[in-house]
């Protein structure tokens, strides 16, 4: 490790202190899922994984986040070009709407959609007689996802594209550009790294979320158990093997995305390094 | 006039940036817009681009209604203050851009983009850089990139923006000596906003001056800078000094001084303004008003000479490159302006 600025005294205080954190709470534990899980060996590791029940939440989980993820792009993307654009009463109502799924629990944001669309809900009796399920449903559990994610994208493009302002676009209007040639050639190019971010962390949490998708969910097994619900529902069996080998599934689902962000940065480094400066 | 601007006015919220501004451009001109800044010059160059809209007013371009077409069909070139290249496209992707998009009817073959771009990366002696990204160039690369963009699609009129703001002193030079070539061989109509005066005295044909968004004063530059409008005009055309005086019966009254009044004066209470190297000095029993010596000394070739008139203090300038004996600290002198502009007193600033 090669010191950038040195405090005297303080750096390796510092260093040492921050290493046995990480390493307390992140190393450790997520050595201790893979030690479990493959406590019993590789067979037994495997087997709970080819369980339908299993593969029917890993699918699910991967079908939430595949509605949710481009949905809250697209949404990020208007978002932030709306607060970043535009000058109008109530923008910093606005940013603090888009922040609030950080800040409120998501059992919160879950117990909202029973509220609204459960059976004893305002649009309970009115969902029933169209015959349309949303809670205990695949389309509660977007829903709760989607809130949850909400902030992710947006959050990383707005600081972005109130720093790079609007003088490219304004210059490719002159250059006699369209406003869909604008976006696509210059608006969106020049976020693309933070909208990358920006995805890739809100696939994360789509994939990992548990507090507000386990409220709407109803723990259907093999139908609306996602992978975080069902490794609960394993370990409420006592059945860890089970629950380890699934939450390594999870956890790497997560270091997927880690590794996909590394990647990225290391082989875009110098293009990256341009998006910011200049 | 190609170029009309009539009553054109302007506010942000409650704070007017154009008041009632009417401006002619000629076909082929360099028109400078200088003031201070918040004066509403850039708010004037945006309207012109269509990057803004303004309350009240008409903007006519050869006849057409310019206002009423959006800011693609207007066909200006448009430099800003900081460049806005497009940073993730390289010089010669930057330069294409404007050609590039063009509906497919009018656009040109790929063979003529690229011998376009290389054309203007000559003439914009930016050869060897075509393919490298805004941020590995230089302040008066970028600016040079940016110029030739907007000249690719060859515009009706250039539009420059503070164009020479972020660049050092000698770049600046070097680049205005140049963009004024550039000028003149495209002949396209030009308007620029700067704050510095030297910048729009040396470069443009014509310059207008403007103030709290309203238009003081439009005329050559030679023509602004010896008869000045008014107090602010000449304040802001370079370094000035100003004192009350007094015109009654053809005499000026300046502090301790009378002089003869020029035939063309204002009569009563007025402002007397004196370019701080346009003084004669003189020893204590000599002519002019009388002063006090706080510090004198050469600066090169001339010299810095601070003194107080009453409670006033300035800074002048003696030619030459020695001082006489009597202008050392501390010693009364008396200090006469060789050339001096009369303001009626009320609308001095």
């Amino acid at each position: 490790m090669k010191p950038l600025f040195r405090l005297p005294g303080v750096a390796p205080l510092l260093l040492v202190f921050s290493l046995a954190v990480l390493g307390l709470l992140i190393v450790l534990p997520l050595g201790v899922v893979f030690q479990q899980a493959f406590a019993q060996g590789l067979g037994a590791y495997l087997t709970p994984l080819r369980d339908p029940d299993a593969l029917a939440a890993i699918r699910l989980t991967l079908l939430v986040a595949a509605i949710s993820v481009p949905l809250n792009a697209v949404f990020g993307l208007a978002a932030a070009w709306t607060v970043t654009r535009f000058e109008f009463r109530g923008k910093t109502l606005l940013l603090a709407l888009i922040d609030l799924p950080f800040s409120i629990s998501p059992v919160v944001s879950g117990l909202v959609w029973v509220l609204l669309f459960g059976a004893q809900g305002w649009f309970g009796a009115l969902l029933q007689a169209w015959g349309v399920k949303i809670i205990f449903a695949t389309s509660g559990i977007v829903l709760a996802t989607l809130v949850v994610t909400l902030p992710f994208v947006a959050r990383e493009l707005i600081p972005l594209m109130q720093d790079q302002g609007w003088d490219e676009e304004a210059a490719a209007l002159t250059l006699g550009a369209g406003g869909f040639t604008t976006f696509f050639r210059v608006t969106l190019p020049n976020v693309k790294w933070a909208l990358v971010y920006g995805v890739l962390l809100c696939n994360a949490r789509a994939m990992g979320e548990f507090g507000a998708v386990s409220v709407v969910s109803g723990h259907i097994r093999g139908l609306t158990d996602t992978l975080p619900l069902h490794i609960e529902a394993l370990y409420n069996d006592y059945d860890f093997v089970g629950a380890f080998a699934a939450a390594t599934l999870l956890a790497s689902l997560g270091l997927v995305t880690l590794v996909v962000k590394t990647g990225l940065e290391w082989r875009f480094a110098d293009e990256l390094a341009a998006s910011r400066r200049h | 006039m190609p170029l009309e601007i009539a009553s054109l006015s302007k506010a942000f919220g409650r704070y007017p940036a154009l008041k009632d501004v009417s401006l002619s451009v000629a076909d082929g001109e360099f028109l400078a817009l200088l003031g201070p800044s918040g004066s509403g010059k850039t708010t004037l160059l945006r309207i012109l681009a269509g990057l803004e809209r303004p309350d009240a007013g008409q903007v006519h371009f050869n006849g057409e209604d310019f206002l009423s077409r959006p800011v693609r069909e207007r066909g200006v070139g448009m430099v800003f203050q900081h460049y806005a290249l497009f940073r993730h496209m390289t010089v010669e992707q930057n330069i294409a851009f404007g050609l590039k998009v063009r509906p497919r009817a009018k656009r040109p073959g790929k063979a003529a983009i690229a011998a376009k771009v290389v054309e203007l990366l000559e003439m914009m002696q930016l050869e060897g850089l075509g393919r490298r990204f805004p941020s590995q160039l230089s302040g008066g690369q970028r600016q040079r990139v940016a110029l030739a963009r907007a000249l690719a699609i060859e515009p009706r009129m250039l539009l420059l923006d503070e164009p020479f703001g972020a660049l050092d002193a000698q770049v600046r030079r070097d680049l205005r000596r140049w963009l004024r070539q550039v000028h003149d061989q495209a002949g396209v109509t030009t308007v620029f906003v700067t704050h510095d005066q030297e910048e729009a005295l040396a470069l443009a044909d014509r310059v207008a001056v403007l103030r709290d968004g309203q238009l003081v004063q439009v005329g050559a530059p030679h023509e602004v800078y010896d008869h000045p409008a008014n107090g602010f005009v000449y304040d802001f055309l370079g370094a000035a000094c100003h004192l009350p005086g007094l015109v009654e019966g053809g005499r000026l009254t300046v502090a301790d001084w009378t002089t003869a009044a020029p035939a063309d004066a204002p009569q009563g209470q007025v402002e007397v303004y004196f370019r701080p190297n346009a003084v004669d000095f003189a020893p204590a029993d000599g002519d002019g008003f009388s002063a006090k010596v706080l510090l004198a000394g050469l600066r090169g070739a001339s010299g810095k000479i601070e003194c107080a008139v009453g409670e006033t203090l300035f800074e002048l300038e003696s030619l030459g490159a020695r001082l006489p004996d009597y202008l050392v600290r501390g010693a009364q002198i008396r200090v006469a302006p060789n050339r001096f502009t009369l303001f009626p007193a009320e609308r001095s600033i």
